[in-house]
């Protein structure tokens, strides 16, 4: 037991939670080890938020079986809030108050002193850049600045194990590559981070292992290397300078990999999973011999886009017009 | 770092320490009244409209003979409780906006009493009602309301006021667990706060009421609340009543702090 809790801040095993006749969580096992990032990865309502939740105290799970710093969630359940910290997909700030009244108050209700509170909220402002906007009300503050009050409130105990359900969703990309780096900064500093997302490259960027949800199931789990691997050799990327040639570039395509590639008729991209990486050589010979100018070739490992694609038979984002492009699979191979 | 475990023990929230958490949520309250004063127009605003309207358009028929004086002299102690009572139904609906928004989320999330968050909601409304009775007795005063009594009754009579209308609190705190958004808390605290305030003794005596009307006004706990209220107020009979509120107050909080506490748990299962 406490050799788990050593090396795994948390771990769940075969977590079912129904609601009504859908099962949001159908037989969950996950581990997050200490001191790292395990990102939790999935479409809308694949059953995300509903771990997080029992994860965090805050729903309990109808089977199955999840410890927190080595502390039952259901039955240790005042332990575990003492050691987490919960940031939602909504910024859970109260509008009403400013930010350093937002913070004071979590801090006061962590039994802070009234000096300890205040200083405490005044270095997380800080640290946030909200130092200007403390004495603001919270409702006038932009949504990137709402998040970060959010994730200072759920810093205010000093938490071991942080859990970031979407934190992202819905800021812009300079205010999303901002919460990254809080994200790694509090990771060096050891806490533990459970993140969920739909997004691929955040995933990518800030986790250590993935686990792969979909439909309350766990799909796929590893390292994200792992996980590319996993679902098999490379993809090749061609892009000829005229779209015109593009026909004859997928047929070639077609002839040396057996596979029809996936084409972007507006930029001209075409892509294939290529199973011998000595293709490539072979299908510049050809392309040469038919005087196609390319504009792009590479030969590249699966995003984590064509990962999930490959594990889900679907795209990681449902509906296919999401208010956020962001989430659209990345079109350029150079990275 | 490794020692995830380790450090903290197995240690319950002290008494202490859940009514400092229920004092900061109150404190919480405080504070939101203070950066937004527009949320008192319920419990300053609208008290003296409805003195105004019952006073003034309805109460010299009310009294007969046109003689609206007498009329405040009758009314204004009971309007003082329902207007405590009808303020009870905003802890509802910031509990209810609170569920909403994922603020009560982070509560729970957080290693506190369980009680802190329904409780320091119920706390912190003592300072609207407080408002709503100063301001009524206030405007009464100037349009004419006389106190027959000694101040230590009247604070008496505000104190009593204040009392049922934490208990009721509870009521409020159990309705917006319930409902489905705060708007609808509203709507449900309407249906309860109607028959429980307009069929009382609080704008007529009973004794002009049909007769079934009549029954029901002589059980209905505001009527005792109200009358009690003029009792301490205008003179009248007092202990009867006084004892017959209270007793209610501590029967609804028996059984309505209970019940939200249940739903509260359930929220997490």
């Amino acid at each position: 037991m406490k050799g788990n809790a050593m090396s795994y801040a948390i771990q769940a095993e075969g977590l079912v939670k129904r609601f009504g006749a859908t099962k949001a969580l159908d037989g969950v096992d996950l581990a997050a080890r200490t001191g790292t990032v395990l990102g939790v990865l999935g479409p809308n309502g694949a059953g995300k938020t509903t771990a997080v939740r029992v994860l965090s105290t805050l729903l309990r799970a109808d089977a199955g079986h999840a410890t927190v710093g080595g502390y039952d969630v259901a039955h240790d359940a005042h332990q575990v809030r003492r050691l987490i910290g919960l940031t939602g997909q909504y910024a859970a700030v109260d509008e009403e108050l400013t930010g350093t009244q937002n913070l004071v108050m979590i801090g006061r209700l962590l039994d802070l002193s009234r000096g300890g509170a205040r200083e405490r909220a005044a270095s997380l402002l800080d640290r946030f850049g909200l130092a200007d906007a403390s004495d603001k009300l919270a409702k006038n503050y932009s949504g990137g600045m709402r998040r970060r009050l959010d994730l200072a409130a759920s810093l205010v105990g000093r938490p071991q194990i942080l859990y970031l359900d979407e934190p992202t969703t819905g800021l812009d990309p300079h205010s999303r590559s901002e919460l990254w780096g809080i994200v790694r900064g509090l990771v060096s500093d050891g806490v533990t981070v459970l993140l969920t997302t739909q997004h691929m490259d955040e995933a990518d960027q800030l986790a250590h292992d993935i686990v792969v949800i979909d439909h309350g199931n766990v799909i796929a789990s590893g390292t994200p290397d792992e996980l590319k691997t996993r679902t098999g050799g490379q993809h090749i990327d061609v892009r000829p300078v005229e779209l015109g040639m593009l026909d004859l570039v997928a047929d070639l395509v077609t002839e040396l990999t057996g596979q029809v590639p996936q084409r972007q008729e507006q930029t001209g991209l075409i892509t294939a999973p290529i199973a011998d990486p000595a293709l490539l050589p072979e299908l510049v010979r050809r392309l040469d011999d038919r005087n196609v100018v390319l504009a792009e070739l590479s030969l590249r490992r699966p995003s984590l886009d064509e990962v999930f694609l490959t594990l889900t038979g679907h795209g990681a984002v449902n509906d296919t017009d999401d208010t956020d492009p962001e989430s659209k699979i990345k079109e350029g191979s150079t990275l | 770092m490794t020692a995830v475990t380790a450090t903290r023990t197995a240690r319950h929230v002290s008494a202490v320490a859940a009514v400092r958490h229920g004092a900061t949520l109150a404190w919480r309250s405080l504070v939101k009244i203070k950066s937004s004063p527009e949320q008192l127009i319920d419990v300053t605003l609208q008290p003296i409209i409805f003195l105004l309207l019952f006073v003034y358009v309805f109460g010299g028929a009310i009294a007969g003979g046109g003689d609206t004086t007498k009329y405040l002299q009758f009314l204004l102690p009971g309007l003082l409780v329902q207007t405590a009572l009808f303020s009870t139904m905003g802890t509802g609906y910031a509990l209810n906006s609170d569920i909403s928004k994922g603020v009560f989320d982070r509560f729970r999330s957080l290693p506190i009493s369980r009680i802190a968050p329904l409780a320091g909601a119920v706390v912190g409304d003592i300072a609207r009602y407080t408002v709503s009775i100063v301001v009524l007795v206030a405007a009464g005063m100037v349009m004419g309301f006389r106190i027959h009594t000694d101040p230590l009754s009247v604070l008496a009579a505000c104190l009593l006021v204040l009392a049922f209308s934490l208990a009721l609190g509870w009521v409020s705190i159990f309705i917006g667990m319930l409902a489905p958004s705060p708007q609808s808390v509203q709507g449900f605290g309407m249906i309860f706060m109607f028959p429980l305030t307009f069929g009382s003794s609080i704008f007529a005596p009973a004794g002009s009421m049909p007769g079934w009307l009549q029954a029901w006004v002589k059980i209905n706990p505001v009527t005792k609340l109200a009358d009690a209220t003029r009792g301490l107020m205008t003179g009248g009979a007092v202990l009867d009543p006084v004892l017959y509120s209270l007793g209610w107050a501590v029967v609804i909080v028996a059984i309505f702090a209970p019940l939200a506490m249940r739903l509260y748990r359930r929220k997490t299962s």
